[in-house]
Formats: structure tokens, C-alpha cells, sequence
């Protein structure tokens, strides 16, 4: 039995490192350490169950488990073995695994996740309130099957594709007839992940150790794990070069350090491990403002971009040019078979010239007011960037700096503004992230929705009909539909496409070996020291 | 009617009741101000997590009270003041006073090491300085003062980390404490010191520029005056003549800049306190703005306008006992 165990952690790690594409002869696992990693924000709370974002998965993942995770093979049972759905798609029916235990020693069963499901993940998760809509009960046919009944269809692959990161059950025992958004556990979490929660010192660090009875037997590697939090990008840089920290992920250091260090033999730094957590550099348009609801004059926009030079020296490579609202890795909804806008300065000026924009005496066409978003460097160089370009083709673009409340009251809830930019994640599937900056009728005032004042009811059609069809290949036409539509008439303009990085000492091990690694559970690093 | 009490107290009474209009003002007007910054603390979490619907958002601004007029958010929260209740942090989910407490003990630290260091090395190479104006040892301590004082505390604090903890490695980039060292005892303060050294050379640096200059200054303007001379003609000797003589008169101006410094403890160190990451009220104001976090940030200035009080009040004090010309009424 030991024996047997070595020889599979053996063969994960070489499997590791032969995905890294790096040489590195498998060698044998050592146990123990402490791993420390580098976090810029902190954490108002740690219950991804209640919120969705690549920061609480970054700690929170590690102690609290979702039902289905993402691997390089495709989806992997976690807390779920099996699922499947009825002929009508109106209910999903769950496995879930047998013998496992909350890390108060409770055992997780159905009811756990039906308590979740309707109590969290319908009424106060983000995003997931919107996939789960049309979710009216969550039945426990016994204690390790759930039946989740909707009351439209619900298409299998949009289901699965959510529950990675909108499918976290939390312990029933434990939230049942509290308040749950002021429960103490929200920042204490309790889940069945292979490290258990220790402290939360607030302004310094979190910490968590390994769970001794871990249901995947013989995991996890390491003792203990460290969440450091360094606000100054420069301090974490030095702080990896002083081998304080070991990791540092979404672009944690400054671009010029991410160079930097990827020259630096100590450690791999790349884009490697976040395939499911792509983000678009975006260009938002105002249509509320009659020249940029002239579809002539934002395709003159784009032919002002050059985006390879934008991702060469803003991204630093890091980066490619962006396809419409679907990325790349979006899997078979994803298509590259859309309109580009290629570079050429001449022919954006001919294209405003013929769209009514002449230049006046001092080479200005009109005037626009643009908001950067305030979502760190490099989103920062893509507004300037996007202002020097559109002052080559006659358009003076004033730049608006605002911080981030300012910013996201000025674009989304005041509409104060005639351009914006900022990045946005694509989080799977579209229908449950880009399609929300496309489909009209959003709520006033919600952040990263069409606030744009763009409404075409052709598109909003086709984003409906997608978000309930049952037949995978009809769905992914019918993004590729979308997308085409999209990169024709340019409502938001996804210009460049791009994966996270992050900078990792070589002595971790099997790091970055999922598509969306710094929101796993880690149960299979180990610290080569 | 006189009450039957010693100056000093019925001095420190009268200045206390003339610090709460005050301290009220400076609350309201707080309040009001930060009021006026675009967005609020819930704009700031939405943020924070990339997104979220409309039904999310009104939830939590009912849960934090942030739906009501602002006049009614401010009579709340001065009622509650009143009772010295700070309310409720809703960025880091603990009482306001909580925060500030476990927040209050590094900042104080680090502000008194570096303060005390500054101030005696200061006076004490101001006056040497002075002494030998003009000369070799002058020239170097000037221009080492020149350069402590145009250099900015952020970069000095990077040259220094690059320097002593990524190239020598000698000591810690950040942080207070090793973390998952679990010190006790002597090892623990050693631990706390070595993770101080390099902060609290950083901020006395700068300090301690500005006494340098201000003690060689203010020394060389009383080593000229009458009194002066005429002690020497009276046969002091050199140390008695610096000490007795002039010292205690060059300080005046020393401890005027000593109280106004005081006074901006809480706030002066954001930017140490932000790249060696140290918990302390530097780098949690500067947070709570960024999270429009309003509880919190009206805390730190509470305890702010409380301290430059006070110091206000010390420094009086100490004019008193340092110039018996100067009566306290």
C-alpha cells in the first residue's frame, strides 16, 4: 500500500513536470514545509460559497472544496463523483462522495449541499444567483445524491462548467438559523479541503495546516501554508528574491519585475496554470453618445490600435490579441473565425473622414472623455496607451483618473464618461460571465454589465436561446454567432486577450498543474527543501 | 471664587474643554468631507470581487446603513461616538476599536523608536556641528544631513531591503513577525526587533535630518548672543557653557518641530508602513480610504486629533520648564 502510493505521487510529479514542459526529472516527494504566498489585497471574507472572486478562491480553495474542479483533462469529481441530467434538462442529478468529513469531523452529505444551494448560491452568491435563477429546490434523494430542479432548461455543460468556482457547499451544521452573511465562519472557514483553517491576522496573514484525515489518502504534502500580505508590488519582488515568499500569482509584482525575474533562474514565471482564468483588456464604448453609436467611427477606433505593440510592451508579451467576448480558452465556444482590425492609421482617418469627422484646424475630430480603470499597471498603460493612439487619427482623448469607487460609479451607475477601459474575467462559460457586457436591460448601477447604453435586440435574442440550449454543439454555434457579431459591430471592443501570470520559486513543486491553480485545493505540492 | 486646585490642573482643565468643540468639529467636518469622495465602501467590496448583481448591492448598502441621508448617518454615528462606540469595521468584519487596538502597539512602537533615535542623534550631531562650523566634521555632517533630507523615505526604504535582505540577506524584507515561526519569549523580541531595524532606520533617517539642521542652526544663533559671552567671561568651561547655557535655549525650536511631528505619528509612516508591510494605523488609513472604509478612518483620526492634543499640551509643559519666561496661564 505505501509502496503503491509512492509510485503514484512518482508518477503525478513527473506528469507535472512534463506538463510544465520543463526538465525536471521526476524525484521523490518530500513531505513537510511550509509554503508562503504572496497575496496584494486582503480578504474581506473567506466563504466562496457567498463570494466569487479569484482572491477568496486563492485562500479559501485550499480549505473548502466545490464539487467539480477543472484539470488539464477536462473536469475532475471532487465532492461529486457522477452527474447527469434528465431528458428535459430540468433536473441535475449529483453524486457525492462517501466518507469524507468537515473539518469539525461532521460528515458532508446531501444536505450540506442542497443548504448551500438554495440558502447561498441562489439568493447571495454573485454570478451564481444569476445561473440559479431558475433553480426551485435542491432534493436529497439520500444522503449522497442531489437532485437539483429547475424550472427552465438547464444545459449540463453550462452546470459543470460554473460549479469549479460557484460550487463550493458549505457545512449545513454550521450556518443553519445563524445570519449567514454576518456568521463567524465567513472568516473562520470550515470546508473538507486538505488544509484546515488556522488565523486570519488581519493586515498580516492567513494560515492554514494540513488535514490529517484528508480524503484523498496520503495528501496533502505540506505542513502548512502561509498567505502573506504585501501591498507594495516592489517589497513582494524583493520579498521573492529573499526567498520569503514562494509564489506570487495575478500579476502580483510590477510588469518590469515579472521581466525581470522571468530572466532569473530561480524562478518559473509564466502564464502556465491560468488557462480558466483569462481576462480581456477592453475598450467600452458610450453609446449614449451619438458619434460613438455610429458603428463607422468605433471600427475606426480599432484600426488606430495597434495592439501587438501593446501587448509587446505593455503585456511584455504575456498576452495575444483578443477575438470577441469569447477567449481561447473557452473550449469549443470559442471560435477564431471573427473579423480583426488590423493596424493602419490612414484608413482609420479615411474611415472618420467618411463617417462625417473631418479634422478641424488643429487636427482634432471631436473630443472624448475616457476612464481607466484603476485595476492595477498594466490596465493603467492601456488607457494611455489607447489615448496616444487615438490622438494619431485626430480624436483627443482626455483621461479621467479616478480610483476604484469613483471609477465604478462614474462608468456604471452615473454613465459619466465616453470611453472606458479595464480587464474582465471570463470565467468558463458565457453565459455566465462576458455576456452580461452585452445583453441589454441590466440592472442600473451593476459593475461590469452593459451600462452601456447598447441595445440590440438581435444579440439579446441570441444570448437567451444560448444560455438554455441543451445541445452542446448547437450552443457553441451559436457563440460563435456572437462572437462573429461582436467583432463586426464592436459594442465593447475585446482587444487583448490574456492569462494572469505568476512568479514561482522552482522549489515548489507540481505548481501551476491545473488550468485554474491558484483557486485549487493544492493537495499535491510539496516544497523541494 | 477660586477652586482650591494647583495652577497646572486648573491649566490642563480649561485646555480640555477647549479641545472637545474642537474634536467635534474636526468629526463633523471629517464625516462630511469623506462624504464627498465618489463611491462608497460597498462600490469599493464590488470591486474587490470583480463583480456582482443588483440585488447584492442594495442588500449590503441596507445592511450598512450607507441607504440613508448622510445627516442621519451622522447623527448615528456621533451619538454613537458619544459613548465612545466606533462602530463596526465592514472591511475587516471586527469592532473599530478592535482594529485600531491591535493596529495602535506597532505604529507606537515604530514611531517612538525612530522619533527618540532621530531626536537624540539629531541635537546631539546638530550641535557638534555647530560647534566646529564651517570645518571638515561640519561639512560631512551637513551633507549627510542634505542627503537624509532630499532622499524620499520610499526609496531609501527599497535601496535598503534590495541591500540588507535580497543581496546580504541579513535581515527580513517585511512583516513583523516570522510567521509561521512561532517564537516565544527572547526569541520572539529578538525576532520583532530584527523585523523593525530596517522601517525605523528609514523613518528616523529623514527625522533626523530635519533636527540636524534645525539644533546646528538654532546653536549657532545662541552661541552669539550676550548672555553667552558673558558666561564665558565668567570662566564657564566649554561643556558647562554648551549644556547650561546654550543647549537649553537651542532647544527651543527643536521641541516645536518634536510636537508637530508628534502629532502626525499616526499618519507620517503610510509609506514605511505600506512596503515592510507592518500592521500598523499608517498602512490601515491609507487601506480604509481605498475601502471607503468610514468607520474605520474616522477612528484613526479620533485618535488622531486626540494625540496632537495632547501633545499640544505636553509641548506647553515642557516650553514652561525649559524657559521660566514662559507662564502657563
Amino acid at each position: 500500500m505505501k509502496t503503491g502510493l509512492k509510485k503514484m505521487s512518482l508518477a503525478l510529479a513527473g506528469v507535472a513536470a512534463m506538463g510544465a514542459g520543463a526538465a525536471v526529472e521526476a524525484q521523490e516527494v518530500k513531505k513537510g514545509g511550509t509554503a508562503i504566498i504572496h497575496m496584494i489585497s486582503e480578504q474581506r471574507t473567506l466563504n466562496p460559497a457567498l463570494r466569487a472572486s479569484t482572491g477568496v478562491y486563492n485562500i479559501s480553495g485550499k480549505i473548502v472544496e466545490p464539487l467539480i474542479d477543472r484539470s488539464y483533462e477536462g473536469y475532475e469529481p471532487v465532492l461529486a463523483t457522477e452527474w447527469s441530467t434528465s431528458e428535459d434538462g430540468l433536473a441535475i442529478t449529483i453524486k457525492l462522495r462517501e466518507g469524507v468529513n468537515w473539518h469539525d469531523g461532521e460528515a458532508f452529505a446531501c444536505d450540506d449541499v442542497a443548504f448551500t444551494a438554495m440558502e447561498m448560491w441562489k439568493p447571495l452568491l454573485n454570478y451564481s444567483s444569476a445561473l440559479q435563477s431558475n433553480l426551485e429546490s435542491v432534493d436529497c434523494t439520500d444522503d449522497h445524491t442531489a437532485v437539483f430542479n429547475y424550472s427552465k432548461p438547464m444545459p449540463l455543460a453550462l452546470f459543470v462548467a460554473a460549479m469549479p468556482d460557484l460550487g463550493h457547499p458549505m457545512p449545513k451544521h454550521l450556518y443553519e438559523g445563524t445570519d449567514i452573511l454576518n456568521n463567524p465562519y465567513n472568516t473562520a472557514p470550515v470546508g473538507t479541503g486538505p488544509f484546515k483553517f488556522v488565523e486570519y491576522e488581519r493586515g498580516q496573514y492567513v494560515m492554514a495546516v494540513k488535514n490529517e484525515d484528508y480524503w484523498r489518502e496520503g495528501f496533502p504534502y505540506l505542513d502548512r501554508i502561509v498567505w502573506r500580505f504585501i501591498k507594495d508590488k516592489s517589497a513582494a519582488a524583493a520579498a521573492l528574491e529573499a526567498g520569503e515568499v514562494h509564489e506570487s500569482g495575478f500579476i502580483g509584482v510590477s510588469m518590469a519585475d515579472v521581466e525581470r525575474l522571468s530572466r532569473d533562474d530561480r524562478f518559473d514565471v509564466g502564464t502556465k496554470g491560468y488557462e480558466n482564468n483569462v481576462a480581456h483588456s477592453t475598450v467600452e464604448f458610450n453609446h449614449r453618445n451619438p458619434i460613438l453609436a455610429d458603428v463607422k467611427v468605433r471600427q475606426a477606433m480599432a484600426h488606430g490600435l495597434n495592439i501587438d505593440y501593446a501587448i509587446e510592451t505593455i503585456m511584455r508579451g504575456f498576452a495575444e490579441p483578443g477575438r470577441g467576448p469569447v477567449p481561447k480558452a473557452g473550449g469549443m465556444n470559442y471560435t477564431d473565425d471573427v473579423r480583426m482590425y488590423e493596424y493602419d492609421v490612414e484608413k482609420a482617418k479615411a474611415m472618420l473622414d467618411e463617417a462625417g469627422y473631418p479634422a478641424g484646424d488643429d487636427g482634432i475630430r471631436f473630443k472624448l472623455r475616457h476612464r481607466p480603470a484603476p485595476w492595477g499597471e498594466y490596465t493603467q498603460l492601456w488607457g494611455e496607451y489607447f489615448a496616444q493612439a487615438m490622438k494619431e487619427i485626430g480624436i483627443d482623448v482626455e483621461i479621467l483618473t479616478n480610483d476604484a469607487p469613483g471609477f465604478l460609479n462614474g462608468v456604471y451607475r452615473d454613465h459619466d464618461f465616453d470611453t472606458a477601459n479595464g480587464w474582465h474575467q471570463f470565467r468558463s462559460d458565457p453565459a455566465v460571465s462576458t455576456m452580461v457586457w452585452l445583453r441589454s436591460g441590466q440592472p442600473e448601477g451593476t459593475p461590469w454589465t452593459n451600462q452601456f447604453g447598447w441595445v440590440n435586440e438581435e444579440i439579446d435574442q441570441m444570448i437567451d436561446d444560448a444560455a438554455s440550449e441543451l445541445d452542446p454543439d448547437k450552443r457553441a454555434a451559436m457563440y460563435h454567432e456572437i462572437q462573429r457579431k461582436n467583432q463586426e459591430i464592436l459594442p465593447v471592443m475585446f482587444a487583448i486577450e490574456h492569462p494572469f501570470i505568476s512568479v514561482t520559486n522552482k522549489k515548489l513543486m507540481n505548481h501551476h498543474n491545473t488550468p485554474r491553480w491558484n483557486s485549487s485545493s493544492w493537495y499535491d505540492l510539496w516544497l523541494d527543501e | 471664587m477660586r477652586l482650591p486646585l494647583p495652577p497646572i490642573v486648573i491649566y490642563a482643565l480649561r485646555r480640555l474643554l477647549q479641545a472637545v468643540p474642537v474634536i467635534i468639529l474636526i468629526m463633523i467636518g471629517t464625516f462630511l468631507l469623506l462624504k464627498l469622495a465618489p463611491g462608497d465602501t460597498v462600490d469599493a467590496l464590488v470591486g474587490d470581487m470583480g463583480g456582482a448583481d443588483a440585488d447584492f448591492i442594495a442588500r449590503l448598502r441596507q445592511e450598512y446603513g450607507l441607504d440613508q441621508p448622510v445627516y442621519v448617518q451622522l447623527w448615528v454615528y456621533m451619538t454613537k461616538l458619544a459613548t465612545f462606540d466606533f462602530g463596526w469595521s465592514f472591511v475587516y468584519e471586527q469592532p473599530v476599536a478592535t482594529v485600531l487596538w491591535d493596529r495602535l502597539g506597532t505604529t507606537l512602537l515604530l514611531m517612538a523608536t525612530s522619533l527618540s533615535l532621530a531626536f537624540t542623534i539629531g541635537i546631539a550631531l546638530g550641535a557638534i556641528a555647530a560647534r566646529r562650523a564651517y570645518s571638515l566634521t561640519d561639512n560631512v555632517i551637513s551633507t549627510l544631513g542634505l542627503v537624509f533630507y532630499a532622499t524620499p523615505s520610499f526609496f531609501l526604504s527599497l535601496m535598503m531591503m534590495l541591500l540588507f535582505s535580497v543581496k546580504l540577506g541579513w535581515l527580513p524584507v517585511g512583516g513583523i513577525k516570522t510567521i509561521a515561526g512561532f517564537y516565544t519569549g527572547w526569541d520572539h523580541v529578538v525576532d520583532v526587533a530584527r523585523h523593525l531595524v530596517m522601517p525605523t532606520a528609514a523613518l528616523s533617517l529623514i527625522y533626523l535630518s530635519f533636527y540636524l539642521r534645525l539644533m546646528r542652526a538654532s546653536v549657532m544663533e545662541v552661541a552669539d548672543l550676550d548672555y553667552v559671552r558673558t558666561a564665558r567671561a565668567k570662566g564657564a568651561s566649554e561643556s558647562r557653557l554648551m549644556i547650561h547655557h546654550i543647549m537649553r535655549n537651542a532647544l527651543l525650536p527643536v521641541i516645536t518641530l518634536l510636537g508637530l511631528q508628534f502629532s502626525t505619528v499616526l499618519g507620517g509612516s503610510v509609506v514605511v508602513e505600506t512596503i515592510f508591510t507592518l500592521p500598523g494605523l499608517g498602512s490601515l488609513a491609507y487601506q480604509s480610504v481605498v475601502q471607503r472604509d468610514m468607520n474605520t478612518l474616522m477612528g484613526i483620526i479620533f485618535l488622531c486629533s486626540i494625540i496632537v492634543v495632547v501633545v499640544n499640551f505636553l509641548t506647553d509643559l515642557l516650553y514652561a520648564r525649559l524657559d521660566s519666561r514662559i507662564e502657563l496661564t
